[in-house]
């Protein structure tokens, strides 16, 4: 619980602290992440859209976002992420595991 | 094929494991078998359809469809589960006080079943619904042979049902009168897992704060991903790197149907209950 209390802050402090920087567009295709790995800025809140360019569903999957969304075949589907603290955040199709992209805050 | 097998276990683990517990907590219960049934194949009937509609959901209520839906399955589970371990408590002393145990669980083991079928029905729903677009999927892509893929789906089926027919009968094991204790127990860490899952999809859905990105980090110790990471999480709601709502909600799930236990009920492990304990008894007992 102390760790709550303290993270609130943070939280805090880094949401009114950097511009949107506008919406990313992730797309699947031949089961690879396109651009697998993603830039955004830390403290920033972030519009990601994930295309499906597959003939076969995809889950958009991360433990360190808590992100789970399925993308059906040939559709995109919108996650907001942030406001993050600087680091690595991988993501994965939970549908095909091998499929991997990283978001980097910096 | 193996891949097709693997991703079907994974899948099917979570719901049978709850299926497993939920048997065991309905040991010694005339029809249950028809309730927990009746859920499994209403939950299997109603995936089908969630899978038939994924892209309809996932657009719906301005993009966060899928996100709402998902939360709203996961807490209706958790009140059904919060609700049978009440109504459980409420009947403890009784059930530890019969002289024929195994027909007093009978008698007060048959009002509760609806909620289990339930929260049975609702996690099969869940998680049979990702089954099924992925089969859909592959099979509708054609990559790999129909035989093939249907050999992968019964494997990892069958793998995911022996996982859940193994908890089950290690619980079974154990002696009548400390089961219903143990299984109360697992339903409210089970409840309290899914409760944090539900925060997650709202917190996805933006709809909840985060109180905090990650409270700490223990994938270096045990992955999400692994077998053992999934197994826990879906029993006691094991997260590598739990948000701070997550957390709120884990703990607010085990405050309010523990507390909620407590009230009702009489502590299971004491066998003597004290004068206040049977007068409370007592009154409870004509409003039935």
């Amino acid at each position: 619980m102390r760790a709550l209390v303290l993270a609130v802050p943070v939280v805090l402090f880094a949401s009114s602290a950097v511009a949107d920087p506008g919406p990313v567009t992730i797309t699947i295709k031949d089961h690879a992440f396109v651009p697998a790995e993603v830039k955004i800025p830390a403290g920033a809140k972030v519009e990601l859209t994930i295309r499906n360019e597959q003939a076969v569903p995809a889950e958009f999957e991360s433990a360190s976002l808590h992100r789970e969304k399925v993308v059906s075949p040939g559709s995109a589907i919108s996650v907001y992420v942030g406001p993050l603290q600087r680091g690595r955040y991988e993501f994965f199709d939970d549908f095909h595991p091998a499929t991997r992209g990283v978001v980097v805050v910096e | 094929m193996l891949a097709t097998a693997i991703i079907v276990f994974r899948e099917v683990l979570e719901a049978a494991l709850i299926v497993g517990i939920v048997m065991a907590a309905t040991q010694g219960v005339s029809n249950r078998s028809l309730w927990v049934g009746g859920g499994i194949g209403g939950g299997a009937l109603g995936a089908v359809v969630v899978a038939g509609f994924a892209e309809t959901l996932a657009a719906a209520m301005a993009g966060i469809g899928q996100e709402v839906f998902n939360a709203a399955i996961l807490f209706a589970a958790v009140a059904m589960l919060g609700w049978h371990n009440v109504w459980m408590r409420r009947h403890a002393s009784e059930l530890a006080g019969a002289a024929n145990r195994l027909g007093a669980a009978v008698r007060a083991g048959t009002q509760p079943l609806w909620a289990l079928g339930f929260a049975v029905g609702l996690a099969v729903l869940r998680e049979g619904s990702e089954v099924v677009l992925f089969l859909y999927g592959i099979a509708a892509a054609g990559q790999d042979g129909a035989a093939a893929m249907a050999l992968g789906g019964a494997l990892g089926l069958v793998a995911g049902v022996a996982a859940g027919a193994a908890i089950y009968f290690g619980l079974v094991h154990i002696p009548m009168r400390h089961l219903f204790s143990v299984t109360g127990w697992l339903i409210l860490l089970l409840a309290a897992g899914m409760a944090s899952q539900g925060a997650a999809f709202l917190l996805q859905a933006d709809l909840l704060p985060p109180l905090g990105q990650s409270l700490w980090d223990t994938s270096f110790l045990l992955s999400e991903q692994s077998l053992t990471g999934r197994v826990l999480h879906t029993l006691i709601g094991y997260t590598a790197q739990p948000a701070g709502i997550q957390l709120v909600f884990y703990l607010g799930t085990l405050l309010v149907i523990g507390g909620l236990m407590r009230l009702v009920g009489t502590p299971a492990r004491a066998p003597r209950p004290n004068d206040a304990a049977a007068a409370r008894r007592t009154q409870l007992q004509p409003g039935e």
